[in-house]
Protein backbone atom coordinates (compact mmCIF):
# COMPACT_ATOMS: atom_id res chain seq x y z
CA UNK A 1 0.00 0.00 0.00
CA UNK A 2 1.66 3.11 -0.66
CA UNK A 3 1.69 6.01 1.76
CA UNK A 4 2.23 3.09 4.84
CA UNK A 5 4.43 3.91 7.12
CA UNK A 6 6.24 0.71 8.91
CA UNK A 7 7.01 0.87 12.63
CA UNK A 8 10.38 2.49 13.52
CA UNK A 9 10.72 4.14 9.85
CA UNK A 10 11.69 7.69 10.47
CA UNK A 11 8.48 10.10 10.06
CA UNK A 12 8.46 11.43 6.20
CA UNK A 13 9.21 15.41 6.17
CA UNK A 14 5.30 15.99 5.98
CA UNK A 15 4.23 19.30 4.23
CA UNK A 16 3.23 22.01 5.79
CA UNK A 17 4.48 21.51 9.39
CA UNK A 18 5.58 24.56 11.54
CA UNK A 19 8.99 24.93 13.04
CA UNK A 20 8.47 22.74 16.08
CA UNK A 21 11.70 22.78 17.49
CA UNK A 22 11.47 26.47 18.02
CA UNK A 23 7.75 26.39 18.83
CA UNK A 24 9.01 23.97 21.36
CA UNK A 25 11.33 26.01 23.46
CA UNK A 26 7.82 28.73 24.04
CA UNK A 27 6.39 25.73 26.17
CA UNK A 28 8.31 25.38 29.21
CA UNK A 29 6.12 22.69 30.22
CA UNK A 30 6.62 20.45 27.05
CA UNK A 31 11.12 19.83 28.75
CA UNK A 32 9.53 18.08 31.73
CA UNK A 33 9.73 15.10 32.46
CA UNK A 34 7.37 12.58 33.86
CA UNK A 35 7.69 8.69 35.83
CA UNK A 36 11.03 8.49 36.48
CA UNK A 37 12.71 10.49 33.98
CA UNK A 38 10.32 9.43 30.75
CA UNK A 39 9.87 12.71 28.27
CA UNK A 40 6.54 14.02 28.34
CA UNK A 41 4.51 13.71 25.03
CA UNK A 42 1.53 15.84 25.67
CA UNK A 43 -1.50 14.55 23.39
CA UNK A 44 -4.45 16.39 25.22
CA UNK A 45 -4.19 19.97 24.04
CA UNK A 46 -8.37 19.23 23.38
CA UNK A 47 -9.34 19.23 27.15
CA UNK A 48 -6.96 22.08 27.66
CA UNK A 49 -3.76 23.40 25.72
CA UNK A 50 -0.33 24.38 27.35
CA UNK A 51 0.91 27.78 27.66
CA UNK A 52 3.98 29.85 25.98
CA UNK A 53 6.43 31.39 27.77
CA UNK A 54 4.92 34.99 26.49
CA UNK A 55 1.75 34.24 28.20
CA UNK A 56 2.99 33.28 31.38
CA UNK A 57 5.61 36.38 31.48
CA UNK A 58 2.02 38.19 30.66
CA UNK A 59 0.95 37.81 33.37
CA UNK A 60 3.10 37.61 35.76
CA UNK A 61 4.01 41.52 34.76
CA UNK A 62 0.33 41.82 35.05
CA UNK A 63 0.75 41.45 38.90
CA UNK A 64 4.07 42.45 39.46
CA UNK A 65 3.63 45.91 37.82
CA UNK A 66 0.15 47.07 36.78
CA UNK A 67 -2.71 45.26 38.80
CA UNK A 68 -5.77 47.20 40.32
CA UNK A 69 -9.54 46.94 39.86
CA UNK A 70 -10.66 47.83 36.39
CA UNK A 71 -13.16 50.75 35.36
CA UNK A 72 -13.57 54.06 37.03
CA UNK A 73 -10.37 54.23 39.19
CA UNK A 74 -8.61 57.50 38.84
CA UNK A 75 -4.85 56.24 39.91
CA UNK A 76 -2.10 54.72 37.93
CA UNK A 77 -2.89 51.45 37.89
CA UNK A 78 -6.69 51.33 37.73
CA UNK A 79 -6.05 53.12 34.47
CA UNK A 80 -3.12 50.46 33.22
CA UNK A 81 -5.55 47.74 34.36
CA UNK A 82 -8.19 49.03 32.83
CA UNK A 83 -6.22 49.99 29.33
CA UNK A 84 -4.90 46.32 29.76
CA UNK A 85 -8.56 44.88 30.14
CA UNK A 86 -9.64 46.89 27.14
CA UNK A 87 -6.53 46.26 25.19
CA UNK A 88 -7.38 42.20 25.82
CA UNK A 89 -11.02 42.81 24.71
CA UNK A 90 -9.44 45.12 21.07
CA UNK A 91 -7.10 42.06 20.47
CA UNK A 92 -10.22 39.44 20.33
CA UNK A 93 -12.25 41.48 18.42
CA UNK A 94 -9.50 41.50 15.75
CA UNK A 95 -8.40 37.90 16.34
CA UNK A 96 -12.03 36.56 15.24
CA UNK A 97 -12.65 39.57 12.86
CA UNK A 98 -15.31 41.24 14.83
CA UNK A 99 -16.89 43.82 13.23
CA UNK A 100 -16.85 46.50 16.90
CA UNK A 101 -15.06 45.70 20.33
CA UNK A 102 -18.27 46.20 21.99
CA UNK A 103 -19.38 42.95 20.62
CA UNK A 104 -16.99 40.60 22.94
CA UNK A 105 -18.20 40.09 25.89
CA UNK A 106 -15.52 37.97 28.86
CA UNK A 107 -16.67 35.03 30.52
CA UNK A 108 -15.04 32.71 32.47
CA UNK A 109 -15.18 29.91 29.81
CA UNK A 110 -17.27 29.02 26.75
CA UNK A 111 -19.68 27.23 29.43
CA UNK A 112 -20.68 30.33 30.73
CA UNK A 113 -21.15 32.12 27.09
CA UNK A 114 -23.20 29.42 25.80
CA UNK A 115 -25.13 29.64 29.48
CA UNK A 116 -25.25 33.25 29.11
CA UNK A 117 -27.23 33.13 25.55
CA UNK A 118 -29.50 30.61 27.13
CA UNK A 119 -30.85 32.57 29.76
CA UNK A 120 -30.43 35.99 27.68
CA UNK A 121 -33.00 34.07 25.62
CA UNK A 122 -35.09 32.49 27.67
CA UNK A 123 -36.04 36.00 29.63
CA UNK A 124 -36.10 37.81 26.43
CA UNK A 125 -39.20 39.47 25.12
CA UNK A 126 -40.06 39.03 21.70
CA UNK A 127 -39.00 38.54 18.85
CA UNK A 128 -36.10 36.64 20.43
CA UNK A 129 -38.22 35.13 23.27
CA UNK A 130 -37.83 31.40 24.10
CA UNK A 131 -41.04 29.66 24.98
CA UNK A 132 -43.77 26.57 24.88
CA UNK A 133 -44.24 27.60 21.33
CA UNK A 134 -41.02 27.71 20.28
CA UNK A 135 -37.95 24.80 19.20
CA UNK A 136 -34.24 25.09 20.29
CA UNK A 137 -32.30 22.83 18.32
CA UNK A 138 -28.89 21.05 18.46
CA UNK A 139 -26.89 18.69 17.55
CA UNK A 140 -25.85 15.13 18.76
CA UNK A 141 -21.98 15.38 18.91
CA UNK A 142 -22.22 19.09 21.44
CA UNK A 143 -20.38 19.29 24.44
CA UNK A 144 -22.59 18.99 27.91
CA UNK A 145 -22.04 22.27 27.91
CA UNK A 146 -23.79 23.09 24.58
CA UNK A 147 -26.79 20.70 25.56
CA UNK A 148 -27.35 21.18 28.98
CA UNK A 149 -28.08 24.72 29.24
CA UNK A 150 -30.36 23.87 26.36
CA UNK A 151 -32.34 21.49 27.95
CA UNK A 152 -32.48 23.85 31.59
CA UNK A 153 -34.17 26.35 28.95
CA UNK A 154 -36.38 24.00 27.62
CA UNK A 155 -37.54 22.73 31.04
CA UNK A 156 -37.60 26.21 32.44
CA UNK A 157 -39.77 27.69 29.45
CA UNK A 158 -41.84 24.48 27.52
CA UNK A 159 -40.08 24.55 24.32
CA UNK A 160 -39.02 21.97 22.47
CA UNK A 161 -35.70 20.75 22.04
CA UNK A 162 -34.31 18.74 19.08
CA UNK A 163 -31.24 17.48 17.47
CA UNK A 164 -29.84 16.68 14.42
CA UNK A 165 -28.37 13.26 14.33
CA UNK A 166 -25.08 11.67 12.98
CA UNK A 167 -23.75 9.80 10.49
CA UNK A 168 -22.15 6.34 10.95
CA UNK A 169 -19.21 7.85 9.68
CA UNK A 170 -18.70 10.90 12.41
CA UNK A 171 -20.92 14.18 10.17
CA UNK A 172 -23.75 15.79 11.36
CA UNK A 173 -27.06 14.11 9.19
CA UNK A 174 -28.62 17.08 7.61
CA UNK A 175 -30.68 14.88 5.33
CA UNK A 176 -33.81 16.41 7.59
CA UNK A 177 -32.96 19.23 8.17
CA UNK A 178 -35.88 21.06 6.90
CA UNK A 179 -37.86 19.22 9.64
CA UNK A 180 -35.18 19.60 11.79
CA UNK A 181 -34.96 23.59 11.85
CA UNK A 182 -38.60 25.01 10.74
CA UNK A 183 -40.80 27.65 11.76
CA UNK A 184 -40.93 27.28 15.10
CA UNK A 185 -36.77 27.32 15.83
CA UNK A 186 -35.98 29.90 17.40
CA UNK A 187 -32.42 29.38 18.02
CA UNK A 188 -29.70 26.84 16.60
CA UNK A 189 -26.79 25.93 18.10
CA UNK A 190 -23.94 23.79 17.18
CA UNK A 191 -20.46 23.08 17.35
CA UNK A 192 -18.21 24.14 15.02
CA UNK A 193 -15.54 21.20 15.66
CA UNK A 194 -16.22 18.35 17.56
CA UNK A 195 -14.61 17.71 20.58
CA UNK A 196 -15.01 13.90 20.12
CA UNK A 197 -15.23 12.83 16.67
CA UNK A 198 -12.47 16.09 15.49
CA UNK A 199 -15.35 16.69 12.83
CA UNK A 200 -15.85 19.92 11.40
CA UNK A 201 -19.29 20.70 10.55
CA UNK A 202 -20.61 22.51 7.51
CA UNK A 203 -21.56 26.28 9.04
CA UNK A 204 -23.37 27.77 5.50
CA UNK A 205 -25.76 24.88 5.19
CA UNK A 206 -27.00 25.10 8.40
CA UNK A 207 -26.98 29.33 9.19
CA UNK A 208 -28.68 29.06 5.90
CA UNK A 209 -31.45 27.09 7.24
CA UNK A 210 -31.57 28.71 10.14
CA UNK A 211 -31.71 32.50 8.53
CA UNK A 212 -34.69 30.76 6.47
CA UNK A 213 -36.27 30.28 9.16
CA UNK A 214 -35.49 33.64 11.60
CA UNK A 215 -33.85 31.51 14.03
CA UNK A 216 -31.06 32.71 15.76
CA UNK A 217 -27.36 30.88 15.31
CA UNK A 218 -25.36 30.15 18.12
CA UNK A 219 -21.89 28.41 17.44
CA UNK A 220 -19.59 26.22 19.70
CA UNK A 221 -16.21 27.23 18.57
CA UNK A 222 -14.08 26.27 21.46
CA UNK A 223 -12.13 23.65 19.54
CA UNK A 224 -12.03 25.84 16.43
CA UNK A 225 -10.69 29.04 17.88
CA UNK A 226 -7.35 27.68 18.85
CA UNK A 227 -6.49 25.89 15.38
CA UNK A 228 -8.17 27.77 12.45
CA UNK A 229 -8.57 31.19 11.55
CA UNK A 230 -12.09 32.23 12.52
CA UNK A 231 -14.52 35.18 11.52
CA UNK A 232 -17.19 35.78 12.67
CA UNK A 233 -18.82 37.32 10.22
CA UNK A 234 -17.73 35.00 7.71
CA UNK A 235 -19.32 32.38 10.01
CA UNK A 236 -23.05 34.21 9.92
CA UNK A 237 -23.86 33.62 13.14
CA UNK A 238 -25.40 35.87 16.09
CA UNK A 239 -23.26 34.23 18.64
CA UNK A 240 -19.88 32.37 18.92
CA UNK A 241 -18.81 31.03 22.19
CA UNK A 242 -15.16 30.00 22.86
CA UNK A 243 -12.44 29.12 25.87
CA UNK A 244 -9.45 30.88 26.45
CA UNK A 245 -7.38 27.62 28.23
CA UNK A 246 -7.74 25.59 24.93
CA UNK A 247 -6.22 28.42 22.93
CA UNK A 248 -2.51 28.83 25.06
CA UNK A 249 -4.39 31.49 27.42
CA UNK A 250 -5.10 31.01 31.18
CA UNK A 251 -7.94 29.32 32.71
CA UNK A 252 -10.68 31.25 33.89
CA UNK A 253 -11.16 33.52 30.65
CA UNK A 254 -14.12 32.80 28.12
CA UNK A 255 -15.58 34.64 25.06
CA UNK A 256 -18.97 35.53 23.90
CA UNK A 257 -19.11 36.97 20.48
CA UNK A 258 -22.39 38.36 19.53
CA UNK A 259 -24.14 40.64 17.35
CA UNK A 260 -24.24 44.24 18.17
CA UNK A 261 -27.91 44.69 18.05
CA UNK A 262 -29.08 41.70 19.79
CA UNK A 263 -26.47 42.61 22.67
CA UNK A 264 -28.13 45.97 22.95
CA UNK A 265 -31.53 44.61 22.86
CA UNK A 266 -31.22 41.40 25.30
CA UNK A 267 -31.80 41.68 28.78
CA UNK A 268 -28.57 40.84 31.27
CA UNK A 269 -28.06 37.70 33.20
CA UNK A 270 -25.91 38.19 35.96
CA UNK A 271 -26.63 41.61 37.78
CA UNK A 272 -23.81 43.56 39.79
CA UNK A 273 -20.98 45.93 39.80
CA UNK A 274 -20.01 46.84 36.37
CA UNK A 275 -23.23 46.27 34.46
CA UNK A 276 -25.01 49.54 35.68
CA UNK A 277 -25.91 52.63 34.62
CA UNK A 278 -27.52 53.75 37.24
CA UNK A 279 -29.52 51.98 40.79
CA UNK A 280 -31.56 53.19 42.95
CA UNK A 281 -33.70 51.08 45.54
CA UNK A 282 -36.16 50.09 43.02
CA UNK A 283 -34.62 49.63 39.76
CA UNK A 284 -31.44 49.88 37.39
CA UNK A 285 -30.09 50.62 33.76
CA UNK A 286 -27.98 49.07 32.94
CA UNK A 287 -24.19 49.72 30.92
CA UNK A 288 -24.44 49.14 27.45
CA UNK A 289 -22.86 46.47 25.76
CA UNK A 290 -20.35 44.60 26.37
CA UNK A 291 -20.18 45.70 30.56
CA UNK A 292 -23.88 44.54 30.67
CA UNK A 293 -23.04 41.12 30.66
CA UNK A 294 -19.71 41.10 32.69
CA UNK A 295 -21.26 41.63 36.30
CA UNK A 296 -18.70 41.90 38.89
CA UNK A 297 -15.25 42.20 38.95
CA UNK A 298 -13.97 40.46 35.37
CA UNK A 299 -10.81 38.14 35.06
CA UNK A 300 -8.41 40.73 34.52
CA UNK A 301 -5.54 38.93 34.58
CA UNK A 302 -7.12 36.59 32.86
CA UNK A 303 -8.07 38.24 29.98
CA UNK A 304 -4.60 40.30 30.01
CA UNK A 305 -3.32 36.88 29.43
CA UNK A 306 -5.53 36.01 26.48
CA UNK A 307 -4.68 39.13 24.74
CA UNK A 308 -0.89 37.61 25.20
CA UNK A 309 -2.50 34.46 24.05
CA UNK A 310 -3.90 35.52 21.00
CA UNK A 311 -0.98 37.87 20.24
CA UNK A 312 1.08 34.71 19.89
CA UNK A 313 -1.05 32.67 17.94
CA UNK A 314 -1.81 35.58 15.62
CA UNK A 315 2.66 36.11 15.15
CA UNK A 316 2.48 32.34 14.09
CA UNK A 317 -0.62 32.43 11.81
CA UNK A 318 -4.09 30.57 11.97
CA UNK A 319 -3.50 29.55 8.61
CA UNK A 320 -0.05 28.08 9.19
CA UNK A 321 -1.49 26.07 12.61
CA UNK A 322 -3.89 24.85 10.81
CA UNK A 323 -1.53 23.55 7.86
CA UNK A 324 0.89 21.77 10.72
CA UNK A 325 -2.26 20.06 12.13
CA UNK A 326 -3.77 19.03 9.20
CA UNK A 327 -0.35 17.42 8.23
CA UNK A 328 -0.33 16.05 11.76
CA UNK A 329 -4.05 14.17 11.56
CA UNK A 330 -2.70 13.17 7.98
CA UNK A 331 -0.05 11.40 9.36
CA UNK A 332 -1.74 10.13 12.87
CA UNK A 333 -4.75 8.71 10.59
CA UNK A 334 -2.36 7.27 8.77
CA UNK A 335 -0.34 5.37 11.45
CA UNK A 336 -3.00 4.73 13.60
CA UNK A 337 -4.87 2.70 11.59
CA UNK A 338 -2.30 0.78 11.00
CA UNK A 339 -2.95 -0.38 14.59
CA UNK A 340 -4.27 -3.94 14.64
CA UNK A 341 -8.13 -3.43 16.06
CA UNK A 342 -7.69 0.00 16.24
CA UNK A 343 -11.16 1.67 15.16
CA UNK A 344 -11.08 5.48 14.33
CA UNK A 345 -14.91 7.15 15.99
CA UNK A 346 -15.21 10.35 13.29
CA UNK A 347 -13.82 11.00 9.88
CA UNK A 348 -11.40 8.70 8.74
CA UNK A 349 -10.32 11.20 5.94
CA UNK A 350 -8.43 14.53 7.10
CA UNK A 351 -10.74 15.99 4.77
CA UNK A 352 -12.76 18.82 6.97
CA UNK A 353 -11.16 17.34 10.12
CA UNK A 354 -9.96 18.46 12.95
CA UNK A 355 -6.75 17.33 15.00
CA UNK A 356 -8.47 15.15 17.62
CA UNK A 357 -8.16 11.45 16.98
CA UNK A 358 -10.67 9.41 18.89
CA UNK A 359 -10.51 5.88 19.05
CA UNK A 360 -11.01 2.15 20.47
CA UNK A 361 -8.05 -0.52 20.70
CA UNK A 362 -10.07 -3.70 20.42
CA UNK A 363 -12.42 -4.14 23.67
CA UNK A 364 -9.38 -2.77 25.46
CA UNK A 365 -10.83 -0.49 27.93
CA UNK A 366 -10.18 3.28 27.39
CA UNK A 367 -8.94 3.38 31.21
CA UNK A 368 -6.23 1.09 30.49
CA UNK A 369 -4.88 1.93 27.68
CA UNK A 370 -4.43 5.85 28.67
CA UNK A 371 -3.34 4.33 32.29
CA UNK A 372 -0.36 2.19 30.25
CA UNK A 373 0.53 5.34 27.32
CA UNK A 374 0.48 7.15 30.53
CA UNK A 375 3.36 4.89 32.06
CA UNK A 376 5.40 5.80 28.96
CA UNK A 377 5.09 9.36 29.56
CA UNK A 378 2.04 9.42 26.61
CA UNK A 379 -0.57 11.71 28.45
CA UNK A 380 -3.96 11.30 26.74
CA UNK A 381 -8.01 11.69 27.80
CA UNK A 382 -10.18 8.75 27.91
CA UNK A 383 -13.58 8.38 28.76
CA UNK A 384 -16.90 10.22 27.39
CA UNK A 385 -15.04 13.85 27.26
CA UNK A 386 -18.25 15.38 28.49
CA UNK A 387 -19.88 14.29 25.19
CA UNK A 388 -21.99 11.28 26.40
CA UNK A 389 -24.47 10.99 23.53
CA UNK A 390 -21.83 10.68 20.98
CA UNK A 391 -20.84 7.52 22.61
CA UNK A 392 -24.28 6.52 23.03
CA UNK A 393 -24.64 7.12 19.05
CA UNK A 394 -21.78 4.55 18.34
CA UNK A 395 -22.24 1.96 21.10
CA UNK A 396 -19.30 2.40 23.04
CA UNK A 397 -18.97 3.00 26.46
CA UNK A 398 -15.69 5.73 25.54
CA UNK A 399 -13.14 6.39 24.13
CA UNK A 400 -9.07 6.97 24.01
CA UNK A 401 -8.57 10.44 22.74
CA UNK A 402 -5.31 12.32 21.00
CA UNK A 403 -5.05 15.66 20.25
CA UNK A 404 -2.68 17.82 19.20
CA UNK A 405 -2.02 21.26 18.63
CA UNK A 406 0.86 23.61 17.09
CA UNK A 407 3.64 22.24 19.16
CA UNK A 408 2.82 18.60 18.45
CA UNK A 409 5.28 16.52 16.51
CA UNK A 410 5.15 13.42 13.77
CA UNK A 411 7.86 12.11 16.43
CA UNK A 412 5.01 12.13 19.23
CA UNK A 413 2.43 10.76 16.67
CA UNK A 414 5.25 7.57 16.27
CA UNK A 415 5.37 7.67 19.90
CA UNK A 416 1.53 7.03 19.78
CA UNK A 417 1.60 4.25 17.43
CA UNK A 418 4.40 2.27 19.19
CA UNK A 419 2.54 3.25 22.43
CA UNK A 420 -0.65 1.57 20.98
CA UNK A 421 1.08 -1.62 20.28
CA UNK A 422 2.88 -2.05 23.51
CA UNK A 423 -0.87 -1.57 25.48
CA UNK A 424 -1.82 -4.09 22.85
CA UNK A 425 0.88 -7.02 24.15
CA UNK A 426 0.17 -5.72 27.80
CA UNK A 427 -3.31 -6.51 27.69
CA UNK A 428 -3.38 -9.62 24.93
CA UNK B 1 -0.45 -1.13 39.60
CA UNK B 2 -1.47 -3.63 36.59
CA UNK B 3 -0.16 -6.47 38.78
CA UNK B 4 -0.03 -9.95 37.41
CA UNK B 5 -2.50 -11.27 39.27
CA UNK B 6 -4.81 -8.46 38.60
CA UNK B 7 -3.93 -9.31 34.91
CA UNK B 8 -5.18 -12.69 35.05
CA UNK B 9 -8.13 -12.36 37.03
CA UNK B 10 -9.18 -9.57 33.91
CA UNK B 11 -8.33 -12.25 31.39
CA UNK B 12 -9.74 -15.09 32.82
CA UNK B 13 -12.41 -13.98 35.34
CA UNK B 14 -14.00 -15.98 38.45
CA UNK B 15 -17.44 -16.24 38.33
CA UNK B 16 -18.71 -14.38 35.48
CA UNK B 17 -22.35 -14.11 34.32
CA UNK B 18 -25.67 -13.91 35.50
CA UNK B 19 -27.11 -16.85 37.74
CA UNK B 20 -30.29 -16.84 39.90
CA UNK B 21 -30.14 -14.85 43.12
CA UNK B 22 -32.52 -13.12 45.84
CA UNK B 23 -31.65 -9.46 44.59
CA UNK B 24 -29.59 -7.38 42.13
CA UNK B 25 -28.66 -4.30 41.64
CA UNK B 26 -26.75 -2.26 38.25
CA UNK B 27 -24.01 0.04 39.39
CA UNK B 28 -22.43 2.19 37.19
CA UNK B 29 -19.19 4.49 37.54
CA UNK B 30 -20.08 7.15 35.63
CA UNK B 31 -16.68 9.44 35.14
CA UNK B 32 -16.00 6.52 32.86
CA UNK B 33 -18.52 4.27 32.07
CA UNK B 34 -17.93 1.13 34.24
CA UNK B 35 -20.59 -0.93 34.09
CA UNK B 36 -22.02 -4.05 36.64
CA UNK B 37 -25.18 -5.76 36.93
CA UNK B 38 -24.58 -8.18 40.02
CA UNK B 39 -26.76 -10.40 41.81
CA UNK B 40 -26.45 -11.96 45.30
CA UNK B 41 -27.79 -15.40 46.50
CA UNK B 42 -27.74 -16.23 50.32
CA UNK B 43 -28.30 -19.57 51.64
CA UNK B 44 -29.04 -19.23 55.34
CA UNK B 45 -26.11 -16.27 56.62
CA UNK B 46 -23.76 -17.52 53.58
CA UNK B 47 -22.64 -16.24 50.57
CA UNK B 48 -24.17 -18.80 47.84
CA UNK B 49 -23.39 -17.09 45.01
CA UNK B 50 -21.98 -13.43 43.52
CA UNK B 51 -22.91 -13.63 39.88
CA UNK B 52 -22.27 -10.34 37.84
CA UNK B 53 -21.74 -9.44 33.83
CA UNK B 54 -20.71 -6.13 33.17
CA UNK B 55 -17.95 -4.03 31.06
CA UNK B 56 -15.14 -2.11 32.14
CA UNK B 57 -11.43 -1.12 32.96
CA UNK B 58 -9.40 -4.88 33.67
CA UNK B 59 -9.32 -2.70 37.36
CA UNK B 60 -12.93 -3.30 37.71
CA UNK B 61 -13.26 -6.54 35.85
CA UNK B 62 -10.44 -7.99 38.06
CA UNK B 63 -11.97 -6.95 41.49
CA UNK B 64 -15.39 -8.73 40.56
CA UNK B 65 -13.57 -11.65 40.02
CA UNK B 66 -11.89 -11.50 42.93
CA UNK B 67 -14.94 -10.08 44.82
CA UNK B 68 -15.91 -13.67 43.89
CA UNK B 69 -13.50 -15.64 44.81
CA UNK B 70 -13.18 -14.25 48.00
CA UNK B 71 -16.71 -14.20 49.10
CA UNK B 72 -18.30 -17.15 47.84
CA UNK B 73 -18.77 -19.60 50.70
CA UNK B 74 -18.00 -17.12 53.28
CA UNK B 75 -20.56 -16.63 56.39
CA UNK B 76 -22.14 -13.01 56.04
CA UNK B 77 -20.14 -11.19 59.13
CA UNK B 78 -16.93 -12.47 57.67
CA UNK B 79 -17.87 -11.22 54.47
CA UNK B 80 -18.74 -8.02 55.70
CA UNK B 81 -15.06 -7.91 57.26
CA UNK B 82 -13.32 -8.65 54.09
CA UNK B 83 -15.29 -5.75 52.51
CA UNK B 84 -14.40 -3.53 54.94
CA UNK B 85 -11.12 -4.50 55.07
CA UNK B 86 -10.38 -3.79 51.19
CA UNK B 87 -12.27 -0.32 51.51
CA UNK B 88 -9.69 0.21 53.90
CA UNK B 89 -6.66 -0.69 51.60
CA UNK B 90 -8.56 0.91 48.69
CA UNK B 91 -8.80 4.33 50.47
CA UNK B 92 -5.45 4.64 51.50
CA UNK B 93 -3.78 6.56 49.09
CA UNK B 94 -0.91 4.19 49.13
CA UNK B 95 -0.29 4.53 52.35
CA UNK B 96 -1.07 0.54 53.90
CA UNK B 97 1.37 -1.62 52.48
CA UNK B 98 -0.41 -5.06 53.23
CA UNK B 99 1.07 -7.09 56.54
CA UNK B 100 0.60 -10.44 56.46
CA UNK B 101 -2.86 -10.52 58.33
CA UNK B 102 -4.24 -8.52 55.98
CA UNK B 103 -2.71 -10.50 53.28
CA UNK B 104 -4.81 -13.60 54.96
CA UNK B 105 -8.01 -11.65 55.01
CA UNK B 106 -7.86 -10.20 51.14
CA UNK B 107 -5.69 -13.15 49.61
CA UNK B 108 -5.46 -12.13 46.05
CA UNK B 109 -7.35 -8.62 46.49
CA UNK B 110 -4.24 -7.40 47.78
CA UNK B 111 -2.92 -6.95 44.59
CA UNK B 112 -4.82 -3.75 44.41
CA UNK B 113 -2.42 -2.21 47.07
CA UNK B 114 -1.27 -0.08 44.09
CA UNK B 115 -4.34 1.26 42.26
CA UNK B 116 -4.98 2.78 45.55
CA UNK B 117 -2.45 5.67 44.75
CA UNK B 118 -4.51 6.34 41.67
CA UNK B 119 -7.63 8.32 42.59
CA UNK B 120 -9.13 7.81 38.97
CA UNK B 121 -9.02 4.16 39.72
CA UNK B 122 -9.96 4.12 42.85
CA UNK B 123 -14.28 3.93 41.71
CA UNK B 124 -13.43 0.96 39.47
CA UNK B 125 -11.71 -0.98 42.04
CA UNK B 126 -14.72 -0.51 44.59
CA UNK B 127 -17.56 -0.68 41.95
CA UNK B 128 -18.49 -4.31 42.23
CA UNK B 129 -17.57 -3.95 46.23
CA UNK B 130 -20.19 -1.53 46.60
CA UNK B 131 -22.44 -3.30 44.24
CA UNK B 132 -22.33 -6.00 46.94
CA UNK B 133 -22.88 -4.50 49.47
CA UNK B 134 -25.64 -3.22 48.16
CA UNK B 135 -26.99 -5.87 46.70
CA UNK B 136 -26.58 -7.83 50.07
CA UNK B 137 -28.63 -5.27 52.17
CA UNK B 138 -31.41 -5.78 49.41
CA UNK B 139 -31.62 -9.05 49.81
CA UNK B 140 -31.34 -9.58 53.35
CA UNK B 141 -33.59 -6.42 54.43
CA UNK B 142 -32.09 -3.83 56.94
CA UNK B 143 -32.83 -5.90 60.01
CA UNK B 144 -30.37 -8.98 59.25
CA UNK B 145 -28.27 -6.30 57.18
CA UNK B 146 -27.62 -4.21 61.13
CA UNK B 147 -27.87 -7.53 62.91
CA UNK B 148 -24.79 -8.41 60.74
CA UNK B 149 -22.74 -5.19 61.18
CA UNK B 150 -23.45 -5.15 64.88
CA UNK B 151 -22.36 -9.23 64.75
CA UNK B 152 -19.26 -8.12 63.02
CA UNK B 153 -18.23 -5.09 65.16
CA UNK B 154 -18.86 -7.45 68.68
CA UNK B 155 -16.42 -9.89 67.37
C1 LIG C 1 -16.60 21.71 22.02
C2 LIG C 1 -16.47 22.22 23.42
N1 LIG C 1 -17.41 23.04 23.91
C3 LIG C 1 -17.33 23.54 25.15
C4 LIG C 1 -16.30 23.21 25.99
C5 LIG C 1 -16.30 23.75 27.37
O1 LIG C 1 -15.21 24.55 27.64
P1 LIG C 1 -15.04 25.08 29.14
O2 LIG C 1 -14.98 23.86 29.99
O3 LIG C 1 -13.76 25.84 29.11
O4 LIG C 1 -16.23 25.90 29.44
C6 LIG C 1 -15.30 22.34 25.52
C7 LIG C 1 -14.17 21.95 26.38
O5 LIG C 1 -14.11 21.02 27.12
C8 LIG C 1 -15.40 21.83 24.22
O6 LIG C 1 -14.48 20.99 23.74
Amino acid sequence: MSGEVLPGEAPAVLPGLLDTEAIRKDFPILDRTVHDGRKLIYLDSAASSQKPRQVLDTLQSYYERHHANVHRGVHVLAEEATALYEAARDKVAAFVNAPSRDEVVFTKNASESLNLVANMLGWADEPYRVDASTEIVITEMEHHSNIVPWQLLAQRTGATLKWFGLTDDGRLDLSDIEQVITEHTKVVSFVLVSNVLGTVNPVEAIVRRAQEVGALVVIDASQAAPHMPLDVQALQADFVAFTGHKMCGPTGIGVLWGRQELLEDLPPFLGGGEMIETVTMHSSTYAPAPHKFEAGTPPIAQAVGLGAAVDYLSGIGMDRIAAHEHAITEYALRRLSAVPDLRIVGPVSAADRGATLSFTLGDIHPHDVGQVLDEQGIAVRVGHHCARPVCLRYGIPATTRASFYLYSTPAEVDALAEGLEYVRGFFA
Amino acid sequence: MYQDVILDHYKHPHGRGLRSGDAEVHHVNPTCGDEITLRVRYEGGTVADVSYEGQGCSISQASASVLNELLVGKDLGEALGIQATFLELMQSKGRITPDEQMEEVLEDAVAFAGVSKYPARVKCALLSWMAWKDATAKALGEAAWEAAGQERRTA
